[in-house]
């Protein structure tokens, strides 16, 4: 079984490492001045924490450390951000654009 | 996180800032060449012949021009984009110059070397259209022998190279009732997004439509089909749903509007709004021999003329729809009702409506539908007369 083929559903935890596939880019179109995720057939228009987020999304920090990261830098209780950060990459996760 | 929606207010934008309001995407039809003979081919009734293409170097740089515009993903089509040998250039070209690349195939001609070496180049993604997952059903509407064979081991390849994969899978009377297993196909071939793609009637099919059109149950019975698959599959298969327009109480927003999201470019070089736009009277197309894609994006005739609301007249003028269908397509309002002016036949405000609602719901009744007008490039003059019958 290859990376690509997706036999069960990811379930996102605080535990997770979330990565992009290799299939999926996260890219900054200076053109239009704002960040795109390009995926097979479909671009998406990531808000700003959502960039954030995507950044970090490396395959080797966990979903914790990624929340705690952003509680850090915006000043907001890591409960909140957690959810917020789980549900994201869950719905991510269930369009094929982020692996864990 | 949402799907772009891109080109607001295109009208009112200045030229400078082109990139803002370029396309996303570009459908390259590399060839109208291809060894199927769907009945429901979406080439348009004139085809272009091998000696009209565009060349290599012609591709390589409309890659270049459309990644300047700011266009995001080119999508390899045809026909069959594989026919051309020099595939690999192009995408080899597209892809340094950052462009997400996607090739539509029907997989009958490519091999492993081939595939590879794509990858290797930097193709991101594969499109694989099938006709059914019965063989010899699948042979009878492509006419076509051991194609889904052909398929499988394609498909084998791709999870081999680890490449991402879409199953396409245009729906009509034949094979709807196969939808079941249809979606069990693309989970065993590792597909991370099924089309469910209900025949859109123009231009070639449009000729089939009696010969292809499913009823009105069996098109409700998808909707539960693909909702229930939808829940089961979650996370593993991404549905995309190509509504059937004849059943339909409200347009598509056909190419996500007119000029806004989407160009395409034909095998000799036409940019054209749509694939179908040349069945529309009065547009005129600019080709990239002689004009710059940018301009003719920008200041096209064919891409002014129904860009934005200021054509549209009632029921479409003052709409509170108009910009979200954008008056649904103007290909199939010419089709239908002989004017590309008016609204999509397939809005219920359109008084064609109810033409256009029995003309589907009087052909799917029929228990013995028509032969199929098999699409060859020998036919190119569109004539059902040089088309090949059989059954």
């Amino acid at each position: 079984m290859t990376a690509s083929v997706q036999r069960t559903r990811t379930i996102i935890s605080a535990a997770s490492k979330p990565g992009l596939p290799h299939h999926i880019k996260l890219r900054h179109d200076p053109g239009r001045g704002r960040w795109h995720v390009l995926a097979p057939e479909r671009v998406f228009e990531p808000d700003a924490i959502a960039v954030e987020i995507l950044k970090r999304c490396d395959d080797q920090r966990t979903v914790q450390s990624i929340a705690d990261e952003l509680a850090n830098e915006y000043n907001a209780p890591v409960e909140n951000i957690i959810a917020d950060v789980i549900s994201m990459l869950q719905e991510l996760a269930d369009k094929g654009v982020v692996k864990a | 996180m949402n799907e772009i929606a891109p080109l607001e207010h295109f009208a009112d934008a200045p030229v400078e800032a082109a990139c803002s309001r370029a396309p996303i995407g570009l459908l390259a039809e590399l060839t109208h060449r291809c060894p199927l003979q769907c009945p429901y081919c979406s080439n348009p009734l004139e085809l272009d012949r091998v000696n009209q293409e565009l060349t290599t170097a012609e591709w390589q740089d409309i890659m270049r021009q459309a990644a300047d515009l700011g266009i995001l993903q080119i999508h390899l089509s045809g026909g069959e984009p594989t026919v051309r040998k020099d595939l690999e250039d192009i995408v080899e070209v597209a892809a340094k110059a950052g462009l997400y690349t996607n090739l539509i195939t029907a997989g009958v001609t490519l091999t492993r070397d081939r595939l590879k070496k794509l990858k290797d180049l930097g193709l991101d993604h594969v499109q694989l259209s099938i006709q059914d997952v019965n063989e010899a059903n699948a042979e009878k509407i492509s006419a076509y022998k051991n194609g889904l064979a052909k398929k499988r081991e394609l498909g084998k390849w791709v999870r081999e190279f680890d490449m991402p994969l879409t199953i396409n899978a245009p729906i009509h009377r034949h094979n709807i009732e196969n939808l079941p297993a249809i979606i069990d196909f693309a989970v065993e071939m590792g597909a991370g997004r099924l089309e469910v793609a209900h025949i859109q009637y123009y231009a070639w099919a449009l000729k089939n439509r009696a010969a292809l059109m499913p009823s009105r149950a069996q098109v409700y019975k998808t909707n539960e089909i693909v909702e229930e698959a939808k829940v089961r599959l979650k996370g593993i298969l991404v549905f995309d749903f190509v509504v059937p327009d004849y059943y339909a109480k409200t347009p598509k927003p056909c190419m996500g509007g007119w000029g806004r999201g989407i160009m395409n470019i034909n095998p000799s070089g036409k940019v054209l709004p749509c694939h179908a736009a040349e069945s529309v009277p009065g547009l005129e197309f600019d080709n990239v021999k002689t004009k710059r894609l940018a301009d003719i994006w920008l200041k096209g005739q064919a891409f002014q003329m129904y860009r934005g609301p200021s054509w549209m007249k009632e029921p479409c003028k003052g709409c509170p729809r108009a910009e979200i269908d954008f008056g649904g397509c103007r290909c199939q309002a010419m089709a239908f009702t002989g004017d590309a002016t008016n609204t999509d036949p397939a809005c219920k405000f359109s008084p064609h409506h109810a033409a256009f609602v029995a003309a589907a719901e009087a052909e799917s009744g029929v228990a013995n539908p028509p032969n199929f007008l098999y699409r060859r490039l020998g036919g190119a003059k569109g004539s059902p007369d040089s088309a090949v019958e059989t059954e």
